[in-house]
């Protein structure tokens, strides 16, 4: 994966590029991504693949200019465009879900194959979504991954947890990458796309781990009931980082559309 | 010197055992923990105490705002404050403050200060906070990274209310007003001296400078701890070009007087100890939502003001909070020394006084305030004879009150008669 640099109108966006194959757009998730994440990997085995970091994220600049829903899908579009892509693949995970379920609503004919992998988005008061932003990092691998061991070891692989530099940086990449999810998560990951998705034209696969702590599995038939013709792929022993956990098996389900 | 007396309204019932079977004092506290028959006579003691703080000659009294919480139960201070307006004589009423970027629209604080400020004659002194993370990000819901933007803009907009004699249209990013036309405005004008909580935000320094507004850390670590902090803040006000009045600054300070150091450890330390290991036990998940403090601040090293220091309050003695400086405690010499090092120290002109501490019973605390009033407070009071003329009454930052100012409760006993009345309109009626 190449780390390359493109202009949109809100923002200089700093993405990933790789693979060969149908152009696929992949938006990440809450998180964050990496060069080194196995499953960009998974999918430039087949696809043509360009995962832009949403402003703020790893060595990004900020764009204050972007604060609501409305701002993050039209800045979606414009990094599409800059890319100079049309009806690319569109791919999105957690927080990366929603800005491409927003995206494929906004602008139905202009995306014909969308692939959620556990959004955000919606909200029902039986499932009530745990506050992430009221998480502490030792809380994460739990929510996060089906086997959370595993996870944590995942989360802190190349990290040197006990440098007295590294609180201070993960302070500050926190507050500009959580900082900046905050405008469409905080206070409640919600932001009236359930209003919107019967727009979606799209063909739609969505993707889910069984164990799903975050954003639980009822959430995924909310999704596949109001999006006409959505397929849904669930995978077992897996949690939200579902991409990490079950890599080669979501990479297939998102293969499916093409 | 400005004195302020401050009460933070802990909730005074906390159970012992409360660290262990709760995790937050803030946001998720178990709801059960309050008693509102019990808050009856609790919210009646602490104004009580506020009223005598006043009484005693206290150059203001001050309240402030936090939600869902039992560090202090005021989510309206103005509540509070409204009161005081009617029972208090000549303190300044210290609102430190309006957490302005809740309030929709945030015209309501001009016009509820407006309130304050003509019902107490020009009393008041108001406070801008951005407000902790817990308040406004995780029980007000408001987004972290766009609550300084918002903030901005309602400073902004309650300012242009004051100030303007017109109706106007406020076309804002967070508010959308046709007709902003306040009924009441405030006494003071242009309008009443603003004072700024903060917590260590840089940006805070300049956006004090640059309006003429006081500003004031609020810390629980103590004066020598705020040494670096303040310290930025005067290079800040030199690098400007700006005057040193002390009057620029405040510190708040957790006090507690009794006759003799010994006697001050045996009467406050179970209320110091009940403070600082239940009123300040936020869950860390709650201390600063990521995008709350900027990135520059988050550079400078300072963690919040509610963070406990490494290993937590509750292995910290009597003796190293009172060494340490978090809370100046002792006889009246010995807490009169240690201001004298924190005003010189810091260079501070106001003092918030939190001089009811914990489940502190209102007999204690009005021990404490006597002393702290009668021994010491006397003798802090011209403290600065190198300050220049001008600095010594400086009212940028301090209230102007109207000089005849009507009292409370001052109608006559019984209504009149038709008699006494035909007798006081006679000339009207014969007209």
């Amino acid at each position: 994966m190449q780390l390359k640099t493109v202009q949109a109108p809100r923002a200089a966006v700093r993405y990933f590029e790789g693979g060969s194959g149908p152009d696929l757009v992949f938006l990440h998730s809450a998180g964050g991504i990496t060069a080194d994440d196995p499953f960009l990997a998974a999918l430039a085995e087949t696809h043509h693949v360009y995962a832009p970091l949403i402003p703020g994220y790893g060595d990004s600049d900020e764009a204050p200019e972007i604060r609501d829903m409305l701002d993050f899908t039209l800045h979606g579009w414009d990094v599409v465009a800059a890319l100079g892509l049309k009806d690319p693949i569109l791919v999105g995970h957690s927080m990366g879900g929603m800005i491409a379920a927003e995206m494929a609503a906004i602008a139905p004919n202009d995306v014909s194959r969308l692939a959620l992998i556990a959004p955000a988005g919606l909200w029902d008061d039986d499932h009530p979504i745990p506050d992430l932003f009221a998480t502490l990092p030792f809380e994460m691998p739990a929510l996060l991954f089906h086997d959370a061991v595993a996870g944590a070891a995942m989360l802190t692989a190349g990290r040197d947890v006990e440098d007295p530099g590294f609180l201070q940086a993960y302070l500050v990449t926190n507050a500009r990458q959580l900082g900046m999810a905050g405008r469409i998560l905080f206070p409640i990951p919600e932001r009236g796309l359930h209003q919107r998705l019967y727009r979606i034209k799209a063909r739609t696969v969505l993707i889910w781990g069984d164990s799903d702590k975050l954003i639980p599995p009822a959430y995924a038939h909310a999704f596949k009931k109001a999006i006409a013709g959505a397929t849904l792929v669930s995978i077992p022993e897996a949690g939200h980082m579902v991409t990490l956990e079950k890599t080669a098996q979501v990479a297939e389900a998102v293969a499916s559309l093409g | 010197m400005k004195f302020t007396w401050f009460n933070l309204m802990p909730w005074p019932y906390l159970p012992d055992d409360f660290r262990e079977t709760n995790r937050s004092v803030w946001v998720d506290i178990d709801q059960r923990l309050f008693d509102p028959v019990k808050s009856h006579a609790v919210y009646n003691t602490y104004m009580d105490l506020l009223e005598y703080a006043d009484r005693l000659g206290f150059d203001g009294v001050g309240v402030n705002e936090h939600h869902q919480n039992g560090y202090g139960i005021m989510p309206s201070p103005n509540i509070i404050a409204a009161g005081l307006a009617r029972r208090t004589k000549d303190a300044a009423l210290v609102v430190l403050g309006n957490s302005i970027a809740l309030y929709n629209p945030p015209i309501r604080v001009a016009e509820e200060f407006a309130m304050l400020d003509c019902i107490s004659g020009g009393r008041l002194v108001a406070g801008f906070p951005v407000g902790t993370s817990m308040d406004t990000n995780y029980c007000y819901g408001q987004i972290p990274s766009l609550t300084r933007e918002k903030y901005q803009e309602a400073h902004d907009l309650i300012v242009k209310a004051w100030t303007t004699r017109e109706p106007f249209a406020w076309n804002g990013r967070y508010n959308k007003l046709r007709h902003v036309n306040i009924w009441p405005r405030p006494i003071q004008q242009p309008h009443p001296p603003v004072h700024i909580p903060g917590g260590g935000s840089v940006e805070t320094y300049d956006f004090c400078l640059d309006n003429t507004y006081s500003y004031s850390y609020l810390s629980f670590s103590g004066y020598l701890r705020a040494q670096a902090l303040m310290s930025g803040y005067w290079k800040r006000v030199e690098e400007r070009g700006a005057d040193k009045s002390p009057y620029r600054a405040g510190f708040a300070q957790t006090i507690c007087v009794a006759d003799t150091d010994a006697e001050a450890e045996r009467l406050y330390s179970e209320h110091i100890s009940y403070f600082y290991n239940r009123c300040l036990h936020v869950y860390p998940g709650f201390a600063d939502a990521p995008g709350y403090r900027t990135i520059k601040t988050i550079q400078t090293g300072a963690l919040s003001q509610y963070a406990p220091p490494r290993g937590g309050y509750a292995t910290l003695t009597w003796k190293e909070l009172t060494e340490g400086g978090h809370v100046i405690a002792g006889s009246p010499e010995t807490v009169r020394q240690r201001m004298e090092e924190l005003i010189k120290g810091l260079n501070v002109g106001n003092i918030f006084c939190l001089m009811h501490v914990g489940d502190m019973p209102a007999d204690k605390c009005m021990y404490s305030t006597k002393l702290f009033a009668e021994k010491v407070m006397p003798k802090l009071k011209a403290m600065f004879p190198s300050w220049a003329p001008e600095w010594v009454d400086d009212n940028r930052f301090w209230t102007t009150p109207l000089k005849d100012r009507v009292t409370a409760g001052r109608l006559p006993t019984e209504a009149p008669t038709s008699a006494d009345l035909a007798s006081t309109y006679a000339l009207e009626a014969g007209e």
